[in-house]
């Protein structure tokens, strides 16, 4: 099985992160990974993505022209990338600022209000632990237990107190999913 | 840090700084830019000086940083520097320097587009100035193209091992692509840095003071007089000779029934593996051969290749630069043609299948 994911958005919004916690927990699960981020010298507002790939064997490119999952947080990354979700695949979208919504039939598409949610739990910094709890509702690609433990892999270990709230985001971002 | 292997997953210059501490390297000279910084950076925040006794300096300009090198390797310690395309066309007269003093060191070039300064952004524009000299007079470095974050960790110690088992610099010639990408990696098991008596054991022309001994070693690269000049350039070029007949390194994928092969190194080989499986796919034979070493380079495993196929792709990320090896390996037993993206522009598969299906004249029946 292969999974391969562009997660596109706004610097800041914890793309690159949300990306590398993924990476981690299909590491801990036993798969090959890549993560392979859009870099520059952008930072909080400009745009981020990052390429990540989960297989049961090795990975040739980690650079790729189509996607099976897109999860898009704002317009830019939606005109740039709704065209190259495979047939079949997956975008998942946040409404919030979105002007132009994604028109692709062949595609399943889901949209995840993380942004309203977010605000609702009063902890905006979990956002993208929604969004990652939505994408793992719709293609569960990776157990949630793996994710924890890339959670806590990834944190350094003066933060290991936020893992539970970040779990909470996960599972309250698959409520998300309708 | 422990005494064995250990997976993680990391950014390719995050393990070389890894694998430098683990292999025991004595020094690490850099200077910051983008996109390798985090080797520096990696290497600052792991503190080895606190555990091996590393040294890991910022200097104060890249030319400070491989004269810095110059000097460790003189005295026999494992050393090394790392930057990118403008950093390490700063550190050529050093490079040269080294060369000539036939020391050994490690020089990790993580490329971006140039000329100039470019951008911060991919490339494999460097390929001449690594494999053909770089900096002035006859000299080659062995050159090492990772593909993977595991190769950027594995390098590290195949670089230094050949380094010193040669006298000669070595360089593991990187992109924006390799160096930024996080993967699994192995990390080697962690071994000790060289005691004092195991580098004069080691290496018995190390500048480090009498020892007991008559004289003194001198580590210089001037020499005035021309007849002992060409014989200090012969005996560069008997070692260049003896790492072209035993150090090549290549990989093949399925090139056994390939009508078409791609030549590639560095991310342009992952890209180019996809390209493949893309192609096989709709029933066109494409296999791969990766150069691992771009100097010494596979000259004879594609000069084999080349008598077997309808035509070679040299795919890079630059104008065609790697070609003109590959031209003079084929002989002419083969249309060579060149599919290069520049600027820091990195291609997807596609663009090279649709690239070898143009230059060649062939049609994928379900070409995607």
């Amino acid at each position: 099985m292969k999974h391969e994911i562009i997660i596109a958005g706004f610097g800041g919004q914890g793309v690159l992160s949300m990306g590398k916690i993924l990476a981690y927990a299909g590491l801990l699960d036993g798969k090959e990974v890549t993560w392979m981020p859009a870099y520059g010298p952008e930072q909080r507002g400009g745009t981020a993505n990052v390429t990540v790939i989960l297989s049961d064997e090795q990975i040739s490119s980690p650079v790729l022209d189509s996607y099976d999952v897109a999860v898009i947080l704002n317009q830019q990354s939606l005109d740039k990338f709704e065209s190259r979700v495979k047939p079949g695949g997956l975008l998942i979208y946040d409404p919030y600022g979105i002007h132009r919504k994604p028109e692709r039939t062949d595609i399943r598409i889901a949209e995840v209000n993380a942004t309203e949610a977010a605000i609702e739990t009063g902890n905006t910094k979990t956002y993208n632990m929604l969004l990652l709890g939505a994408l793992l509702k719709l293609v569960p690609m990776v157990p949630i237990e793996a994710v924890i433990r890339g959670l806590e892999k990834t944190l350094p270990e003066r933060h290991h107190n936020l893992i539970p709230l970040n779990r909470d985001a996960i599972m309250r971002g698959e409520q998300l999913v309708k | 840090m422990e005494n064995k292997e250990e997976i993680k997953l990391l950014k390719g210059n995050e393990a070389i700084a890894h694998a430098a501490i683990r292999y025991g390297v004595d020094g690490y000279f850099g200077y910051p830019i983008t996109p390798q910084s985090e080797v520096l950076e990696t290497l600052e925040a792991l503190m080895p000086w606190e555990t091996t006794g590393m040294v890991v300096l910022q200097a104060e300009s890249e030319v400070a940083a491989i004269n810095m090198v110059y000097g460790g390797a003189s005295s026999g310690k494992a050393v090394m520097t790392s930057s990118s395309s403008p950093g390490v066309s700063l550190k050529q007269e050093g490079i040269s320097y080294i060369a000539a003093g036939e020391l050994p060191a490690l020089i990790v070039n993580v490329m971006r587009g140039g000329p100039g300064l470019g951008t911060i952004q991919p490339s494999q524009a460097d390929y001449f100035q690594a494999v053909k000299g770089g900096g002035h007079g006859d000299y080659h470095l062995i050159v090492l193209a990772p593909a993977s974050v595991q190769e950027m960790a594995d390098f590290v110690g195949l670089g230094f091992d050949l380094a010193f088992k040669y006298r000669t610099p070595a360089m593991i010639l990187a992109d924006g692509v390799i160096g930024q990408m996080m993967e699994k990696v192995v990390l080697p098991p962690a071994r000790p840095r060289r005691t004092d008596e195991e580098i004069v054991a080691l290496c018995p022309w190390a500048a480090r003071g009498k020892f007991g001994r008559k004289q003194r070693n001198v580590s210089t690269t001037l020499e005035l007089d021309p007849q002992a000049m060409e014989k200090n350039n012969i005996r560069l070029q008997e070692t260049y000779r003896r790492i072209e007949a035993g150090e090549v390194r290549f990989e093949e994928y399925m090139t056994e029934d390939a009508d078409y092969l791609i030549v590639a190194f560095g991310c342009m080989a992952r890209i180019c593996r996809k390209a493949i499986e893309d192609a096989r796919a709709c029933g066109l034979k494409v296999g791969l051969l990766r150069p691992i070493t771009l100097w010494p380079f596979p000259t004879e495993a594609i000069k084999a290749l080349s008598g077997q196929v309808r035509g070679i792709l040299v795919a890079e990320l630059n104008a065609g630069q790697m070609i003109d090896d590959v031209r003079l390996a084929v002989e002419g037993r083969t249309p060579v043609c060149h599919f290069g993206r520049t600027g820091g522009i990195v291609p997807n598969p596609q663009e090279v299948l649709n690239a070898l299906c143009k230059d060649f004249n062939v049609e994928m029946e379900d070409a995607k």
